[in-house]
């Protein structure tokens, strides 16, 4: 399947934006993913082997965390995976800042 | 360096002024162009657009932009040959400098975070900051110059001469 890769992690990728990675399942293809370019894995995961937080993946038009069988997906060739980090922020000091 | 179209970069403000008192974002659309002597990249804008803030509990001092809407512009940067290289935001009644919010919550290393803060609206200064790093243990916000291009502002006005 293709994915697409965020413009901070090309770095990783040799430059490339899109990368076709075989497998059957996400798990399978994120394992693939982070093999054939190491350094991705600490971008992506934390130490727990989680993605971290602020890493948004869309399996095609659907968010990862809402699918069903989540990381268990089976994909295909034609399957599209985006990972896309969060973008946020504001002039609050903090969480603990009132919301209004 | 932060490279911007005059034009480009007098609408992000605008933008932060329409908002008003809620904080606006949007996305810089372009290409990071490698430096001499270890500089850090060029990020020169071609497109800027606009952005809803979902952070609607709060947009007076948050923002947020939905995941599939920064799917649909990196698409849409993809059509245009071109990459995401930075992001913009206003601080309503708040110093144009990144906040311990904006921090915590940037994530794409090597790419501007562009601050307009509007008093009682009117934007007012117009900072950028460069996020460095390799990981988000090491990351940090460098200032960046912002490189305004008016060349492009004279041309459209020497062939549209009636645009005021």
């Amino acid at each position: 399947m293709n994915i697409h890769i965020p413009t901070p992690l090309r770095v990783y990728t040799g430059g490339a934006e899109t990368v076709s990675i075989p497998g059957a399942t996400i798990t399978d293809v994120f394992s693939s993913l982070t093999t054939q370019f190491p350094e991705l894995k600490q971008q992506l995961f934390n130490n727990e082997g989680k993605l971290r937080s602020f890493v948004n993946v869309y399996f095609n038009d659907e968010d990862l965390r809402y699918l069903p069988e989540k990381e268990a997906t089976s994909v295909t060739d034609t399957d599209e995976l985006t990972i896309i980090p969060s973008i946020a922020g504001g002039s609050a000091c903090c969480s603990c800042c009132p919301l209004l | 360096m932060l490279h911007i179209d005059y034009s480009d970069y007098a609408t992000m403000r605008v933008h932060g002024e329409e908002t008003y008192p809620h904080e606006c974002c949007g996305v810089l659309l372009g290409r990071s162009e490698p430096s001499a002597n270890g500089a850090p990249p060029r990020n020169r804008v071609r497109q800027i657009v606009r952005a809803g803030n979902t952070r609607t509990d709060s947009a007076h001092n948050r923002y947020n932009i939905a995941p599939q809407e920064l799917i649909r512009i990196q698409r849409q940067a993809r059509t245009l040959g071109l990459d995401i290289v930075g992001f913009y935001h206003s601080h309503p009644d708040h110093p144009a400098q990144w906040s311990p919010t904006d921090f915590a919550e940037a994530h794409w290393i090597g790419c501007s975070y562009v601050i307009t803060s509007v008093e009682q609206g009117k934007a007012a200064i117009t900072n950028s900051f460069l996020l460095t790093g390799t990981t988000e243990e090491d990351k940090r916000f460098e200032d960046q110059g912002i490189e305004i291009d008016v060349a492009q502002v004279h041309a459209k006005r020497h062939k549209n001469p009636t645009e005021r």
